[in-house]
């Protein structure tokens, strides 16, 4: 099976948590994180990150690839941003500190870097904790949260058939798109704009229209067992809570909470050094 | 709303969800076609979400698009991008709206449908990744203007395209291996 979110099955007290908990934690630390540019506070978050990292025993290695990812992404977003804007840190902190210039109205002021230092402390205070959750959750215990946490268990159970499915439609996917190129379609730049996407659709459109039919033959599999006749249903992989789980979803509160009381008392988002 | 809710979230509806959702995430992260412009590749993923708004209304369509998306930016790395995830939601919601009238599931893509289903594919990738995408980076992440609206304007007229051509042809080959109704004659 394609292990396509890396979950990765250790002994550790992240992996002891339950799903449900992880997941709230997850979405409130996000929101946090998303919310505030208090410098200081986004520092201590990435280092807290960084702290549950080191307990749930992942190795870098083994979340490598992902981490390439984030490097990439995040050297290109900051690069854009520069290009684009070289001077938004003077507009968010209504101050001007010049450092020097690189070229024309390229420079580089003091309230830019700050800007870009809060843009890598986002990053870096909520990447280790999106990989740290998918390493640590079982798919099917991620479904199976997602009803705990009150989601309508219709819905929950339609994202565990999408994790059902994905590793199958990856394979799908991979035997028609060889298949079709051993026929000597072409999807590369070589082609022209329109060839290439009709080469794609050449490889999609039998992959979406069997996958289709079988919504028809999982769906009349499910009526026949009785699917949806009750309100609630039990779910095989959801765990009981434990105290580490309230603690965790107590820590996600007050992470927001915190956010959102420093922003009232502040005025606004931004952590600013230079206004007095 | 509450018959549309019924509807949405019938046994068959649950399941489309599902699938649509894999599909949504499998091609998004494995069929990139690149496209002229760097960096950039056509959103193949928005013509499977177009078709199964289609068929199985609005709310079906922005879960797909919504769920799909945080799955691929959660294993992609790069974390969450809320904003971006919230467009694509929005992208299914509209079309479900828009082809409210079609019967594809009789095996009838016709003309006037056509016509329908791409207009209503370009208002809802415009305001999608020409308005609301941009607008909610700056409103959450506070990136530049000229810089999310240049990356939403790529973004925008390549899923345009994609969808343009793509889903287009899907919708045709899935009324065409439809039986059509009343293709049967008693003798």
């Amino acid at each position: 099976m394609v292990n396509l979110f890396n979950y990765i099955e250790k002994e550790s007290p992240v992996h002891r948590l339950s799903g449900a908990s992880k997941f709230a934690l997850l979405i409130l630390w996000m929101l946090a994180a998303m919310l505030s540019f208090n410098t200081p506070f986004l520092l201590i978050l990435s280092l807290l990150s960084l702290f549950f990292f080191r307990l749930s025993h992942i190795r870098l290695g083994e979340v490598r690839f992902m981490l390439i990812f984030t490097l990439v992404f995040l050297v290109m977003n900051n690069l854009l941003i520069y290009l684009f804007s070289p001077e938004l840190g003077v507009d968010i902190y209504h101050s001007r500190h010049l450092l020097f210039t690189i070229y024309g109205r390229y420079t580089v002021t003091q309230e830019q870097l700050l800007y870009h230092l809060n843009v890598i402390l986002k990053y870096t205070a909520t990447i280790p904790i999106v990989i740290l959750f998918v390493a640590t959750t079982h798919p099917s215990e991620f479904a199976a949260s997602l009803n705990r946490l009150g989601l309508n268990y219709r819905i929950a159970y339609g994202v565990a058939l999408a994790l059902r499915y994905i590793p199958g439609l990856v394979s799908d996917f991979q035997a028609i798109s060889l298949s079709q190129q051993a026929r000597g379609i072409e999807m590369s730049k070589k082609e022209s704009l329109f060839k290439r996407l009709k080469a794609a659709s050449n490889i999609i459109i039998p992959l979406i229209l069997s996958s289709f039919d079988r919504i028809e033959v999982i769906s009349n599999a499910m009526e026949l067992r009785g699917f949806g006749k009750h309100k609630k249903r039990s779910w095989y992989m959801s765990r009981d809570l434990v105290w580490e789980d309230f603690a965790a979803i107590a820590l996600g509160f007050i992470l927001l909470f915190y956010t959102i009381f420093w922003t009232v008392w502040n005025g606004g988002r931004y952590w600013n050094p230079f206004v007095a | 709303m509450n018959s549309m809710m019924k509807k949405s979230f019938s046994v068959k509806g649950v399941v489309a969800l599902g699938i649509g959702t894999a599909l949504f995430f499998v091609l998004m992260r494995y069929a990139s076609v690149p496209s002229p412009l760097p960096n950039t590749t056509f959103g193949i993923q928005y013509s499977v979400q177009a078709l199964v708004s289609v068929l199985y209304g609005p709310v079906i369509g922005f879960l797909v698009g919504l769920i799909g998306h945080m799955f691929n930016d959660m294993a992609a790395g790069w974390g969450v991008w809320w904003s971006w995830v919230i467009a694509s939601g929005f992208f299914g919601f509209v079309m479900g709206f828009a082809s409210k009238n079609m019967k594809l599931d009789d095996g009838v893509f016709s003309q006037k449908d056509m016509v329908v289903f791409n207009v209503a594919q370009l208002i809802a990738h415009v305001i999608a990744w020409g308005g609301m995408a941009p607008l909610l980076d700056i409103l959450i992440y506070s990136e530049p203007a000229n810089k999310v609206f240049a990356q939403g304007l790529l973004a925008g007229v390549s899923n345009i395209i994609a969808t343009g051509v793509v889903g287009t042809l899907l919708c045709l080959a899935y009324a065409n291996a439809k039986p059509k109704q009343g293709s049967l004659e008693k003798e």
